[in-house]
């Protein structure tokens, strides 16, 4: 049996694979999200933007998206990784650096120099896998505030 | 951020030794690698040897060798053998009422701040921490 992972464009047919790997919510609340995210990012088939699946013998176990943002904070053209995920039962077999790599070769080849994500602080195994891959504090600073109750706030 | 020497000296020595997981080194010869006390490594030392990241190898030829997983423990699993990263803000007197909510502001930002430092620390494995100065060396033609 061949356990070479390989790196592809996603398909509309991975969608159901996708959501499975999607650890976060539940699959009825996320197939409304990843048909838009398939429609953006598969379908279109605009530049700069990469939907990436990795698979061994056939079976989609990881994808990564992203894609190329200009002027959004301010901020010249960059790379943003907003997702990435590996099937637990294939972790620490490098698939989430090597779709990370390709991930980064195709935003570079897009023309962009800087590549950014971003990671709930808690999130100590998706932060660890990006400072693995050289990723540091960037020079953005992510501000919120709670505004359910305004009355409360000034 | 001001890390205490004892906090600094272990990062020290546990990166040195996770560098070859096979090699013994004395407290000396980390030490001197540092330019450090060896005294008040030795004391560090013994610190890692109980918390079970490093072994002490006694015996002609003896020394310490790190003996932890490289790519599970972090920088700040070192650093909270030695401290806790709290910022140090003095609290009010008992009879400083009316300056409660400043003080209150100040201790709330200063945990943002200790929350972020903290998150940092927390997610930078030993590996990481051991390829980025791999690459620093080889970028800087060492």
């Amino acid at each position: 049996m061949n356990n070479q992972v390989t790196i592809r464009n996603a398909i509309l047919s991975d969608i159901n694979a996708v959501i499975e790997l999607d650890l976060v919510g539940t699959p009825e609340e996320k197939l409304a999200y990843w048909q838009g995210i398939f429609d953006r990012y598969v379908t279109t088939g605009k530049d700069g933007v990469f939907f990436l699946v990795a698979e061994i013998n056939g079976e989609v176990i990881g994808f990564a998206i992203g894609e190329v943002r200009a002027w959004e904070f301010g901020s010249p053209p960059c790379g943003w990784v907003f997702s990435l995920s590996v099937s637990p039962k294939t972790r620490e077999r490098g698939v989430g650096r090597l779709m990370f790599k390709e991930m980064c070769q195709r935003l570079k080849n897009a023309g962009v120099s800087t590549v950014r994500t971003m990671v709930d602080r808690e999130n100590k195994l998706t932060l660890s896998f990006f400072r693995s891959q050289g990723l540091r504090t960037g020079r953005y600073i992510e501000l919120e505030k709670q505004i359910g109750d305004m009355e409360a706030t000034s | 951020m001001k890390l205490q020497k004892a906090s600094l000296f272990g990062l020290y020595a546990v990166l040195e030794l996770a560098r070859d997981t096979e090699r013994q080194l004395s407290a000396t010869d980390i030490a001197e690698s540092y330019g450090i006390s060896t005294h008040h490594l030795a004391k560090v030392l013994r610190t890692l040897v109980r918390s079970g990241l490093v072994q002490a190898v006694r015996g002609a030829g003896g020394g310490y060798r790190f003996t932890g997983i490289v790519n599970r423990t972090t920088l700040l699993d070192i650093i909270e053998l030695f401290e806790t990263l709290e910022s140090d803000l003095d609290t009010p007197s008992p009879n400083a009422q009316s300056g409660g909510a400043i003080v209150e502001e100040l201790q709330s930002i200063t945990r943002e701040i200790d929350d972020l430092t903290k998150a940092v620390l927390d997610t930078i494995t030993l590996e990481t921490a051991l390829n980025s100065s791999q690459l620093r060396d080889t970028l800087s033609g060492q």
